[in-house]
Parts: structure tokens; sequence; C-alpha cells
């Protein structure tokens, strides 16, 4: 096996993977280090699905803004389970992320004197989202890419599937990665590692995510005693395109898009996000710029009481730009009017594009300190896979992206000061741990087992979605939970039909199958064990549809358990700057500090 | 459910086989049906040792680059009810198969790479410590000299078209200049001249004999054709200038 010793390793190539390399390697110029940080993903870095984020990326920037008001939208759109130290950092290094972005060359949308323009997000006060078009993340994510390609301190390893960390009396001590193209194994012996390996989206059948988006970081983690915290919390986006679950951004709602039901009703007035707003007069807040899990539990209720559309087998609601007009909507809006365009045969500046809510983010993940490092000294986790407390029960949109730069620099920052102060753990550990990945993968190989991928992944991707869906009831859940430990044990049963070793990218699925059976199992826990409601987390029993701070103003915590079904644990949450408080838009919400 | 016949090429060489083959799969399809959905449907359900690279499903990761009927296209934006007859899909041409419909992006990166494709200019890093972090200024009109050049999801369907790629891979190719390109136009860049001597190499701009085929492939309108001659322009200027300075 081949083996390389690095100092910084970083597993996902995605906006927080490299936006922790370009970190790691200025932090190391600056204190004049020699360290080497390699950069590991299963993609090529542009391919990895920070590229397909559309509508932008939040931070304070016009004069009436204020960090508070960024602050109490992000802990009040959470539902108060965000770690408020967390958000306060974040809402004060946001704009610096924006910024450098911008001095490496992101093409952000401009104002005619050449500042930054800033659009109107759901569930935030103000107007503060900046954007590349309808573009943001594939802008991002080139620059990024780009912007590495000045390191030459930064290396990479394309095309690489990461099986496991190793981890050395209590710390992180190196990766075992499969080299795609051969099948061949590669040990790296490292003082610090940083996750990004993004979502989970991928567990459920109907989603908006890229087939990539496996939570495999996550599981890795998990195996190694990480807590996977407030997996519960899966965030359905109101608006995907039918069949396909393509993304159909938030930012056309931001514009001024209105969402309206069979009969050409503007639903959202029914749930507490009105009255309604004047046509082609977005109000922050109110009616279509209402938070995300808002959206799609209303669609839910539509959907209920007869009153969706159909597109082909779906149940759909209409997403109205047309009044937007055809220069405007092809300046803001192009990927939009493409997408629909080619995926649904409908031109947005004549039809109202139909739409349903799609699984969309992963609120939870790996529980990391402030810092982003994990429970495992030296293991740092950020962006998508990681839980640092940011988001809480539900994210809001324009959020994540701001994320992903802001502790995907502070992961990078921290890696490096780790490095120069540890030294790599013994070998004869690690080479025993590169073994049993060895030996791991020499079985799926010679397994002659009956079960194949294809009707497990099948499976699963069902159950999560029928019983983890937008509303849950606890028979539901409890079925899906049997139903994934069924699976967990028939996927010990696995067989592969392709044995070569180059490109075999059924191993691969099937490897992704298996992490996703894990996080399936600490999603699904969670949910069943969270009697409330709460953001994202919405229960159908009839005692549980409200938020209950007495018992559960607290994040879960699912450990593994090699032994047995996974263990959950419940954590207090961090709310010193801001008590919890009625959680209201539209009118209602008015007079609320929020 | 009607299907469609799906000619799909493959090449083995692990197995010892070292010659492309093509097998042919019958896929059930309707409206909405991809080349991707296509091969996703044969891995899942008829074979599963076919190998190709896909991602997003929506056109901006680049990563499904194939040749249908003989042209550069997207899987996941190209649609099985478009083609009467047959359908062949093949790795996408002009660069080495590795296995299946999967080739080495290997040189395509190092062309990327070569063209210094970042803002070069002596703006500083911000700082913990910085005060009152500002932008720089770009208006509409600046942004728009660049802005179409900047949409390139490095697919490769431009090198699968270009003739004169197909000859030389050391031709850094549509995408690649039309990168450096792109950063040349940038009003907040000043790397020309840095990027300016691989422009003017045999192997830069004037490998280019103008086919246009790279435009037409495009599946995000890039126009590299249109980057690749503006810079032509560009690196006649320059070494004119080089000849007058001696």
């Amino acid at each position: 096996m081949r083996e390389q010793d690095i100092d910084i390793v970083i597993v996902g190539g995605g906006g927080a993977g490299l936006r922790a390399a370009i970190a790691a390697a200025e932090s190391a110029r600056k204190e004049h280090r020699q360290q080497r940080i390699m950069l590991l993903s299963k993609v090529y870095p542009m391919r990895s699905h920070t590229v397909s984020a559309e509508g932008g990326a939040a931070a304070v920037t016009s004069e009436e803004d204020s960090l508070q008001a960024h602050f109490d939208d992000t802990v009040a759109g959470g539902d108060w389970l965000a770690e408020q130290g967390v958000v306060d950092y974040f809402i004060r290094h946001a704009h610096r992320e924006l910024v450098q972005m911008e001095r490496w060359g992101c093409p952000w949308s401009r104002k005619p004197d050449g500042s930054v323009q800033v659009r109107r997000f759901g569930g935030m006060k103000t107007a503060r989202t900046w954007f590349a078009a309808d573009k943001t993340g594939f802008h991002m994510l080139h620059t990024l890419f780009q912007t590495s390609l000045k390191y030459p301190e930064i290396e990479r390893l394309d095309e690489y599937f990461v099986l496991d960390i190793a981890v050395v009396a209590g710390a992180v001590a190196g990766v075992i990665a499969l080299e795609i193209a051969t099948g061949e194994l590669i040990l790296l012996r490292a003082k610090s590692v940083i996750l990004a390996t993004g979502g989970a989206g991928r567990l459920f059948r109907f989603n908006t995510n890229a087939g990539i988006v496996t939570g495999d970081g996550m599981a890795m983690a998990f195996r190694h005693g990480v807590a996977l915290r407030d997996m519960e919390f899966v965030q359905y986006h109101p608006t995907g395109l039918p069949g396909s679950g393509v993304l159909i951004t938030e930012a056309c709602r931001g514009e001024g898009g209105i969402l309206v039901n069979k009969d050409g009703y503007r639903y959202l007035q029914d749930y507490g996000l009105g009255p309604e707003t004047l046509l082609g007069h977005p109000q922050n807040k109110y009616m279509e710029l209402g938070p995300r899990d808002k959206l799609s539990q209303a669609f839910w209720q539509e959907q209920q009481s007869g009153r969706t559309g159909k597109f082909g087998d779906s149940d759909v609601v209409y997403l109205d730009l047309r009044h937007l007009g055809k220069e405007y909507l092809h300046e803001r809006l192009p990927f939009i009017c493409e997408l629909a365009n080619v995926f649904i045969n409908v031109d947005p500046v004549k039809e109202p594009i139909p739409i349903r809510p799609a699984v969309h983010y992963t609120m939870g993940g790996i529980e990391t300190d402030a810092h982003c490092e994990t429970r495992i000294k030296g293991l740092y986790a950020a962006g998508e896979c990681a839980s640092v407390g940011l988001h809480g029960a539900n994210r809001l949109g324009s959020n994540s992206l701001s994320e992903l730069l802001v502790f995907g620099r502070l992961a990078g920052e921290e890696a490096s000061q780790r490095a120069a102060t540890v030294t790599f753990a013994d070998s004869t550990a690690l080479k025993e741990q590169a073994q049993a990945q060895k030996i791991r993968i020499a079985k799926l190989y010679d397994a002659e087992g009956e079960e194949n991928w294809v009707e497990l992944k099948r499976e699963l991707v069902l159950t999560m979605e029928t019983g983890c869906g937008i509303y849950r009831e606890v028979a539901g859940m409890q079925t899906t939970l049997d139903m994934i430990r069924d699976l967990q044990t028939r996927y010990r049963n696995i067989r592969l039909q392709d044995k070569s070793r180059a490109y075999n990218t059924e191993l691969m699925q099937c490897l992704e199958l298996g992490y996703g059976l894990d996080i399936a199992e600490a999603t699904c826990l969670g949910a069943l064990e969270r009697k409330e409601s709460r953001g994202a987390h919405k229960r159908l029993e009839e005692d549980l549809q409200q938020r209950d701070d007495v018992n559960y103003l607290k994040h879960s915590q699912v450990f593994f358990n090699a032994e047995g079904p996974a263990q959950l644990r419940w954590q207090d949450v961090d709310t010193h700057l801001s008590a919890p408080a009625e959680r209201a838009y539209g009118d209602a919400g008015k007079g609320i500090k929020q | 459910m009607t299907t469609k016949r799906l000619s799909i090429q493959r090449y083995l060489p692990e197995q010892g086989n070292n010659t492309p083959y093509w097998q042919d799969f019958d896929i059930p399809f309707d409206d909405s049906t991809s080349v991707l959905d296509a091969l996703n449907y044969v891995k899942e359900e008829l074979d599963g040792s076919l190998s190709y690279r896909w991602s997003c499903r929506m056109a901006i990761c680049g990563s499904c680059g194939v040749m249908v009927n003989n042209t550069p296209k997207l899987g996941c934006q190209s649609f099985l009810r478009d083609y009467e007859g047959p359908v062949k899909i093949a790795p996408l041409a002009h660069f080495p198969v590795e296995k299946d419909l999967i080739i080495d992006m290997g040189l395509f990166l190092d062309h990327l790479a070569a063209v210094q494709p970042y803002l070069i200019n002596d703006s500083r890093l911000i700082n913990d410590s910085e005060e009152g972090t500002e932008t720089f200024k770009q208006t509409p009109a600046q942004m728009e000299k660049y802005k179409q050049f900047a949409g390139c999801i490095n697919c490769g369907l431009c090198y699968s078209a270009c003739p004169q790629f197909g000859l030389n891979p050391e031709f850094l190719g549509p995408a690649a200049l039309t990168l450096a390109h792109r950063y040349n136009l940038d009003s907040r860049d000043q790397g020309k001249k840095q990027r300016m001597p691989q422009m003017n190499r045999e192997e830069g701009v004037w490998s280019c004999t103008f086919v246009g085929f790279c435009s037409e492939v495009c599946p995000k309108n890039v126009d590299p054709a249109a980057a690749v001659n503006q810079g032509k322009v560009e690196s006649a200027k320059d070494m004119l200038i080089g000849i007058f300075k001696g």
C-alpha cells in the first residue's frame, strides 16, 4: 500500500474543502511553516455539489441592516436550536468572507455604480444576500478552485474515495483512501484532517441533490464515536421541479415570484405568513419570503386538502414569475429559465412553473465545537457535513454558502495550527487500520451474497421519504427505523456484479449505501425521539404539534454502536444571547423581537 | 412504455479486452428520459459493470459529457425523445479513454492550470484585524465584458469538438484559452502580461483554425470560439509590442 505523510488532509473538494485548503496554505505562509496540504475528493473539485447552489450568500451589507438583525433572523429561523455563540461568530465574519471572494474574482452581480448588489431571501428581515445571477454556487466553487491553483502547496488527489479516517489514542492520525482509477488503496498519515464531505440528501427519494451527496464523511466520523447531531432536521426546499427534483431557487421568490395553488390562490396567507403582499412588491418575512420549513409544510397541507395541481404523476403548486418580465428574468434568473425549459418544457416568461418540495439540505451533521473540531482531536468538519450549530432546526436560505466560507476558513486555520504542534502518529497502529480497510474491500469483492445495492438503495430512499417526510408520526417512523435496521442486516449479504478494480463505480455506490444506512438510522432515531414539533421536524400527533422547550430545547446526539442499535443522548443548547421566544412571520411576526 | 435502442461503446482493458466494442440495450423511455437517465437504467437494471461519470444531473457540474450520435453532449440535458432510431453513446472524442465512457481528464486540467486562471493583482488577503473591508468597484458594463466567458463548466465538450485538439493534445484548447481571456478582460486583474506567453505559444491561440464547432457544442453558450479569436487579436498586439520593444 502506498503511504505518504501529509500535515493537513482535507476530504472533499467543494466550497468548504477548497476554502479550508486556501486558509491552511495562507496560515502556513504567514507563520513560515512548511506544511503539506492534500485535498482528496471522490470527484474533480469543480463537480462538487456546491456548484448547484443558485440563490446567494448572506451577510450584513447595507447601512440599514445590522448584525443583530442577521443574528435574530438566524436564531428564530432555526427555532432557537442554533448555538448562539456560533451564530454570533458567523454573522460577524460572513461579510469579510464574501469580500474576500470578490477579491479572488467572484463575479457578484453589481449595482450600476459598481458596488455589490443584494437580493431578498426567505426568513431574512432585509435584503442581504449576495448573488452571481442565479449561479452563485457555481461561481463561488469555480472561483475557489481556480484560486486554489495559485498555491503550489495545495496538492490534490482527484477521484480518490476516502474509506475511513484513522484514529490513534483519541486523535486523528490519517485517512485511508481508494484510488478510483485503479482500485488501489493509499494511506495518508496526517496531523490534522478536515471533513468537508457535504450533506446526505440522497438518503431520500425525491431530492435536489447531486448523486454524490451521500453523507460518506458523516458516517466515517460516526463510526469512530463522534456524535451525529440534530440529524432529524432535514430541509425540504419548497420549490423543486416535479419528476427530477431539480432545484428552482428561492431567489425566484426573493425577486418577487409568487406561489399559487391549482385555483390560482396564494395559499401561503392561510398559514401564518400573510396578509397577501402586492404582486411585484415582495416583503421580507411575508408570504413567499417565509422560511423554507413553513413553506414546505404549507404545501403538504394544501396537498392533503386536494388543492394541488398535477404535473405528470406529481402533485404540484405553481411558481409564477411572469409579472417580472422577460428582460428581468433573463438578467436575474437565467439558469432557472434554462432549467424549466430543458427539464419540463416550461418557459417561465410565459407560464407558471409547476413545483413541489424536495429534500435539499441536512441541517444536522458531525458534531463540532465552535472551532470546527470534533471530539476526536485534530479531526475537523466544515460545511454541510458538519453540525457546528449554525442552523438549528431550520436553515435560512443563503446562510449555507456563507457558512462554508466562514467555517471552511476557520477549520483550515485551526488545522494548520494544530499540525504545527503535533507529530505524526506511530505508523504501526495506522497500518493495522489501513489493513482492516483492505480486508473490508476484499470481502466486498469476494462476497457471494444474494442482495444487490440497487434494491436496497431503492427501499431505503422510499422508506425515508415515507417515514421522515415533511410531517412525521410515530408509527411511520418506527416502521422506517425497523426497515433501516433490516436493510443494514441485508447489506451484509450484498454482492457486487462488477469485480473489476479500475473505475468500479458499482463498488463506490455500494460503499455509499453502507454509509447512508448508518446516517439514515441516526436521522430516523432522532426524529422518533424528538417528541415535539420544531423547525423542519413536524409531528402529526395531536399532543406533539407544538414546540416543547421544557423537554426538547436540546440537541439530539446519536452515537454509533458496533454491538447494536445506535444510542441517542440530549445536549443543552447555547441560548445565552437570545432567550427562546415565539417564532412568527407575516403580520403575526410584527413587533416580535426577531 | 416504448423502448429505445441504445448502443453503448464499451471498453474494458482490465479484462484483457483491448478493443472497444458496442453493446446494445433497450431502454423504456418517456418524454423526460435523458441520456443520463438511460445510462443509470442500464447500470441499475441491465449491467452493473457499465462505468461513466455523472453527478448534478442539472447541467452545471460538467461531469456527464459523452458523444451522442457522434456529437459531444451533456448526458443529463440530452433527451431520448429527440433522437430518431437507435442512439449511439461513446466516450468524448479526442481524450484518452480509461474505461467505457470514462475519459482521462488529466491533460484538460493541466491546460486549465497553465493559463493562471485566477485574479492577479496586488490586493492583500483580508486579515482578522482589518477594518472596513471593501470590494473592488466593477460596473455591470465592466462585468459584461467577461461574464459570458466565466460561464464555463469544464465539461470538455469543446475539446471533443475541436479538430486541432484532436491532432495535437498539447494545444491548450478552447476552455483554457477562454478562461485566460476571461481573466484578461476582468477590470480587477493585472495579470495579462503573465498570461500572454502561454497564449502566444504555438499551442496557444495560434493553433486554432477557427472551425467554430466548439461554440456550437458548448452547453452553456460560453462561445469559446469568440474568446479564442479575441485572444488572437490580443496575442498579435502583444507580439507586435514585443517586437517594437526589441
